[in-house]
């Protein structure tokens, strides 16, 4: 009996191990299939969500360095022409949010912290390719609204193979 | 004792987690709370559905409106006028989570009156516009 429930483990374990390498050997062929940066990376939090997803899309920590988003946090009386403040509890969670998962990439740390994605070297980078009549379609209507072409935005997925530009 | 101590709270916890009702209040009460304030302000003579549906869809500065966002029909699925970002429909009569909260209640209208008007909307006008949006039927 214990043989027998010894066999089946091992098969087990055989096939959770084939699995585990042909997901990796899928992954890495994705990776090397072109640029995906912006493969899925989820972080999240649910003050971060409610608050700043209320208005425009909940743009991911990622998008900017930790300096931009002390920056941001601590003059949201003045948020692109909204006063978007918030109790000091949770301004305070999701600044630390913001903090612990923000982009480290060097270049993106300015003498005066970039207060907007857009404007990142990055972000300029990664949209390169994209028509000028592709941003000034009403379907689109602002660069903010990331779900207008990352079609799985909100799960936080930006890979390129996911992009689908409306016409 | 440690552990007795940790899954007594553990029971109270769950408790309270059953005895809460979904939502902190209703939006009846959120209007009585808003005509509470109202009734503090000289001349108050109650509420009205008509004056909210009016200012409502009046544009004010910045040639914006409650509408503007939130579309002239409040069951419907509104839309934020810079972003594009989908606001789920106002009236309690389609969207039952609104006018449960009055946190989050009396953030919004901060925040939104702001936008529209530069200046905080006063209880009147709250009141109005609340009693306007329980008027209209899915």
């Amino acid at each position: 009996m214990f043989k027998i429930k010894n066999t089946t483990l091992r098969f087990v374990v055989v096939m959770l191990a084939m699995c585990a390498t042909m997901s990796a050997v899928t992954v890495s062929d994705a990776w090397a299939d072109g640029d995906h940066e912006g493969q899925k990376r989820t972080v999240s939090n649910a003050k971060w969500k409610d608050e700043c997803g209320a208005c425009h899309f909940a743009f991911p920590p990622r998008f900017l360095p930790a300096e931009s988003w002390r920056a941001i946090m601590s003059g949201l009386d003045k948020h692109f022409g909204s006063n978007a403040t918030m109790d000091e509890a949770t301004a305070k969670e999701i600044t630390g949010f913001l903090e612990k998962n923000a982009s480290t990439k060097k270049q993106e740390v300015q003498a005066k912290p970039l207060l907007r994605i857009t404007e990142t070297r990055w972000f300029k980078s990664e949209h390169r390719k994209v028509a000028e009549r592709d941003w000034k379609n009403p379907k689109v209507k602002s660069p903010a609204n990331c779900g207008a072409c990352h079609t799985q935005a909100d799960s936080g997925d930006f890979d390129e193979d996911n992009v689908k530009i409306p016409k | 004792m440690r552990r007795i101590n940790f899954v007594i709270g553990l029971m109270v916890a769950a408790a309270g987690l059953i005895a809460n009702p979904a939502f902190a209040e209703t939006p009846v009460e959120v209007l009585a709370t808003i005509k509470a304030e109202a009734s503090g302000t000289p001349g108050f003579m109650g509420f009205s559905a008509d004056r909210g549906e009016k200012f409502f869809k009046t544009k004010q500065k910045h040639n914006l409106s409650c509408s503007s966002c939130h579309t002239d029909n409040p069951t419907a699925q509104g839309k934020h006028s810079e972003t594009d970002k989908i606001i789920k429909p106002l009236a309690p009569a389609a969207n039952e989570e609104r006018f449960t909260d009055l946190k989050k209640v009396a953030k919004w209208f901060k925040r939104n009156c702001n936008d529209v008007l530069d200046r905080e909307c006063t209880p009147q006008e709250k009141g109005d516009v609340l009693s306007y949006l329980l008027t209209v039927k899915k």
